[in-house]
């Protein structure tokens, strides 16, 4: 039995828990050593992540783990979204008079989930990591109580997600009625040489499945309580879901289909793409009457999990790389835009309509050049990082000849190209002098450097050291 | 020489110089203007290099620069210039000083201004230079966001709306011609391994395997993003808005360079790697053409805006190119490809004209100017030769290159029966522009003055030094355009004759 798929959730919850019992005994007042703290941790796992990197294939824990390459991709993006969330809490904590320093145990606890996700071999495993990552998310989206829009985005996130759970138990349960196995590898190799008479189940399990992650992704038509809790919670937070979050529903989609229900493509290939085609229509399209940023981010969010499922269909030899790069590409981006987003957040209080955008460049080019070239790589605009990632996911999808699916994708990318071009818009040409300015605040800063600088080389970087043979 | 890769030096001067902006302090104005300048003139230099080393004799590109730099998925930084390109480049590279000194007028936020400027230069030669498909469509979309910018924040009252419309329009184009980029990609993967994205190699393997449906699918996939770029009718409802509102130096470059990346794009995709469809298709893209020759001209002669005058005069200058090209022989699309550069000289320069005077007089409605010869001689003058190449006067310019668009279309074998028609109807089109241009200079320099012009200050030296090479270029090719088919003959021959090879295999 091997423990090393589990090396990096390991260090991240102990290294949490041990956070926590600093945060007991420490004394009132600045958390700003909290946060160094979580930095720190999070830097050590993703060291124990590298060192995992050369290893192709290790299975441990009775084949419930499994460390592969796309586990150190996916590893690496949620790392990368956790750190970043860590910088852009520091400061929006002290503003918004919620600095405590359980916020960011929280944060680490929930990315130790999501490591979990990224290494799930068995359904048990599926279902452990999804609770683990989805309850200190609830706690963190109500954290800005007594906002009541914080509590509601909690509560509403909650039930829902409760639901959900409920959902993919169940799921699990009868595809374990049907054929004795949870494990993902197995399940696959029965599917190729099913047994009849307990087939029914397992596809109605299958089902079940799709709609809890399907939940978890906010893929159309799961998506409704998105918008209200990217809205209420805390903005870094925001973030934080947006990006890590949607890596770990990914990571569960490639795991739970690819992998398990691999061999039944063609039965689940069809509502897969009827969810992916309806929500790029909707998240994009909704997305154009929206005013306020967070919740454009949402719809937008919404919209970037059509493509992705769209990137479960492809051929796998260029959509399985396609969907570790776009989830990097799409991490960098978002975080990057909830960095300006934070970064715009005073002490005296929080406001997120493009109003409060308008003519911001004017004073501020470095923070605007950032926000444009965020805005470019989610519209997929060369030379960005979310061009590339687009490419090779369309690539993937025509190759496996979903051409209408393609297509469905290339005009939302248009459309898209309106809303996301309208933050660019009321920050660069936006008449007059901004009525706020960003806040001199370091952390956020180098947030905004680092995926400022990410999002336009991290494309041409990644395909010229070795891209799809990676 | 060839260690030396000066195409890829032409690409990198620009950025290094936007680069060395951005150090600058935002409050040395000037400083940052002559930095911008330096660095395009140093492009300028670099080509005019490039031209002493051109080897006529030689169709195939020159000057190449190749590096495998992403060998998982074959694309490949290629760049190489030939006789198609050579004079677009060139072009760019002479447009760009005249644009920046055209923009010594900008006050506000003039840092980010050059910054784009000079980014703008390296996308314009990145689509001129690439010899990579993947390469290409990069440079291809990044032009797209300095000149959005550009129009969006030094534009005038209607800015915002002509950036946004410029920008969808453009990407809804460009998104089709990506897939069909992917595509291909797609289809040489099996052949090569890895796939590839280099277009010679797909015209000499992969073009033969298509079915002609495949390749009509995938012409109108490419021609969607270049008919919207050319503008081609109905696709150039952008142009008007784009044009006007854009500041000057942005309508020079969008017309003078941009707009020829549409037809450069035909000249060099479409028409290599679907001949088939390239041969079927020839009578729309020629008819489309034609509507756009007499279109543009009749809404040219309705206008009361001086600026949105020229740019449909643009639509109409544009419709002889792609009438040339759909020819299809070489006369025509030797000749379209001088019109190309003919246009972006006279067009170009008509634009910085309308500028010029719009610093002065602070409109550009015909009902308020008029009888301007008197007070400005110098620019009056000039503004009749640039109106007269645009008009296609015989010994300027415009006129060798509509003249032989005619007779090229005229004995075009792939427009058959209909051939006589179009160049009938596109003969109109000259006609139409004389009326529309000279009523234009009437408008302008004839007739009442208004008291408020007197005194107005003529050209200065800027402006002079500005007009000069334009003036030069419009006699020399007017009056000896030989050196310029000279350069291109081999290279155009060349891609033409893959294109006969192909279409009679179908025959």
């Amino acid at each position: 039995m091997l423990w090393w798929p589990l090396l990096p959730t390991l260090i991240l919850t102990a290294g949490a828990l041990g956070l926590l019992l600093v945060e007991a005994f420490r004394r009132p007042g600045s958390a700003s050593g909290m946060a160094w703290g979580a930095l720190g941790i999070t830097a050590l796992t993703l060291g124990a992540v590298g060192a995992l990197v050369g290893h192709q294939e290790i299975e441990g824990l009775y084949r419930m783990v499994r460390w592969d390459p796309p586990a150190f991709w996916l590893s690496l993006t949620i790392l990368i979204g956790t750190g970043l969330a860590i910088l852009l809490s520091r400061h929006y904590l002290a503003d918004q008079g919620m600095e405590r320093g359980e916020y960011y145990v929280f944060l680490l606890l929930a990315a130790a989930g999501m490591l979990l996700m990224a290494v799930a071999a068995d359904l048990l495993i599926v279902f452990l990591a999804l609770e683990w990552l989805s309850f200190p998310l609830y706690v963190l989206a109500g954290f800005a109580r007594p906002r009541l829009e914080s509590e509601e985005a909690a509560l509403k996130y909650f039930l829902l997600g409760a639901f959900a759970s409920a959902f993919l138990v169940f799921g699990i349960a009868l595809i374990f009625a049907g054929t004795g196995l949870t494990n993902l590898s197995d399940l696959a190799a029965w599917l190729k040489h099913p047994d009849p008479g307990a087939q029914p189940l397992v596809w109605m399990g299958g089902a079940l499945l799709l709609v809890a992650l399907g939940f978890k992704v906010a893929a159309v038509p799961f998506h409704l309580w998105t918008p209200d809790v990217y809205e209420g919670a805390p903005t870094p937070v925001t973030g934080f879901m947006a990006a890590a979050t949607k890596t770990a529903a990914v990571a569960a989609l490639i795991r739970v289909f690819l992998v398990g229900l691999g061999p039944a493509v063609a039965l689940w290939s069809g509502p897969v793409a009827l969810m992916a085609a309806g929500t790029m229509l909707v998240g994009n399209g909704v997305a154009l009457m929206q005013s306020n940023f967070k919740r454009l981010m949402a719809y937008s969010s919404i919209a970037h999990a059509g493509y992705l499922l769209m990137g479960l269909l492809g051929d796998p030899a260029l959509a399985v790389p396609g969907l570790m790069f776009y989830l990097l590409a799409y991490t960098l981006a978002t975080m990057g835009a909830f960095a300006v987003a934070v970064g715009m957040v005073g002490p005296e209080g929080e406001d997120q309509s493009f109003r409060a955008y308008t003519g911001v460049a004017r004073r501020a080019p470095g923070i605007g050049t950032a926000m444009a070239l965020f805005m470019l790589s989610l519209i997929g605009v060369p030379p960005t990082a979310g061009f590339f990632a687009k490419l090779l996911l369309f690539a993937a999808a025509w190759q496996a000849g979903w051409i209408a699916l393609v297509m469905v994708g290339i005009l939302t990318t248009v459309i898209s190209a309106y809303f996301y071009l309208r933050v660019v818009v009321a920050m660069w040409m936006g008449p007059g002098e901004p009525a706020r300015l960003p806040k001199s605040d370091l952390w956020v800063r180098l947030s905004v450097a680092l995926t400022g600088v990410g999002t336009l080389l991290l494309g041409v970087l990644w395909l010229m050291f070795g891209g799809l043979s990676l | 020489m060839a260690s030396f890769p000066i195409l890829t030096w032409m690409l990198l001067l620009p950025l290094i110089g936007a680069l060395v902006i951005l150090g600058i302090p935002r409050e040395r104005v000037g400083t940052i203007r002559w930095v911008a300048l330096g660095t395009s003139l140093g492009v300028l230099a670099l080509g005019l290099g490039l031209l002493s080393g051109f080897d006529l004799s030689q169709p195939g590109p020159q000057f190449v620069h190749h590096w495998d730099w992403a060998p998982s998925i074959g694309a490949a930084y290629r760049v190489g210039v030939d006789g198609i390109s050579l004079w677009l480049v060139l072009l760019t590279a002479l447009i760009f000083p005249l644009a920046l000194m055209a923009s010594w007028s900008i006050e506000e936020r003039v840092k980010e201004y050059m910054t784009l400027m000079l980014l703008l230069e390296t996308g314009v030669l990145g689509v001129f230079l690439a010899l990579d498909l993947l390469l290409f469509y990069v440079f291809w979309e990044f032009t797209l966001v300095p000149m959005t910018l550009l129009i969006g924040i030094w534009g005038g009252p209607r800015r915002i709306y002509a950036a946004i419309k410029f920008f969808l329009y453009t990407m809804a184009g460009s998104v089709f011609m990506l897939v069909a980029i992917v595509a291909l990609w797609l289809l040489s993967r099996p052949l090569t391994g890895t796939g590839t994205f280099d277009p010679v190699w797909m015209a000499a393997h992969l073009s033969p395997l298509l079915s002609p449906a495949a390749q009509r699918w995938l012409f109108l996939a490419f021609g969607l993003a270049f008919a919207i770029k050319v503008p081609m009718w109905p696709f150039h409802s952008w142009l008007p808005d784009a044009h006007v509102e854009a500041p000057t130096a942005g309508s020079v470059i969008l017309a003078a360079l941009l707009l020829k990346m549409g037809a450069y794009g035909f000249l060099r995709f479409n028409f290599s790697l679907f001949p088939v469809a390239a041969r079927d298709l020839a009578v729309p893209l020629a008819l489309l053409a034609v509507v756009a020759i007499l279109y543009g001209a009749l809404a040219s002669y309705a206008q009361d805006d001086f600026k949105r005058l020229v740019a449909f005069s643009s639509v109409s200058h544009m419709g002889f190119v792609m009438l040339g090209l759909s020819a299809l022989n070489p006369l025509g699309v030797q000749a379209a490809l001088l019109q190309m550069i003919n246009h972006g000289l006279s067009t170009g320069g008509l634009f910085l004209l309308v500028g010029m005077l719009y610093e002065r007089t602070h409109t550009r409605d015909f009902r308020e100017l008029g009888g301007l010869w008197k007070v400005l001689p110098v620019y009056g003058g000039i503004l009749m030769v640039v109106g007269l190449s645009s008009m296609g006067l015989p010994g300027l310019n415009g006129f060798v290159g509509e003249f032989l668009i005619l007779l090229g279309a005229f004995g075009s074998a792939a427009l058959g029966p209909a051939a006589r028609g179009l160049t009938a109807a596109a003969a109109l089109g000259v006609v139409l522009a004389a009326i529309y241009i000279l009523t234009m200079l009437m408008r302008v320099l004839h007739g009442p003055l208004q008291d408020r012009w007197r005194g107005l200050p003529d050209l200065h030296v800027r402006e002079l030094a500005i007009m000069a090479p334009l003036l030069v270029l419009i006699i020399l090719i007017g009056l000896y355009p030989l050196p310029f088919f000279a350069a291109m003959q081999t290279s155009i021959q060349q891609s033409l004759s893959v294109f006969t090879q192909a279409t009679l295999a179908v025959r």
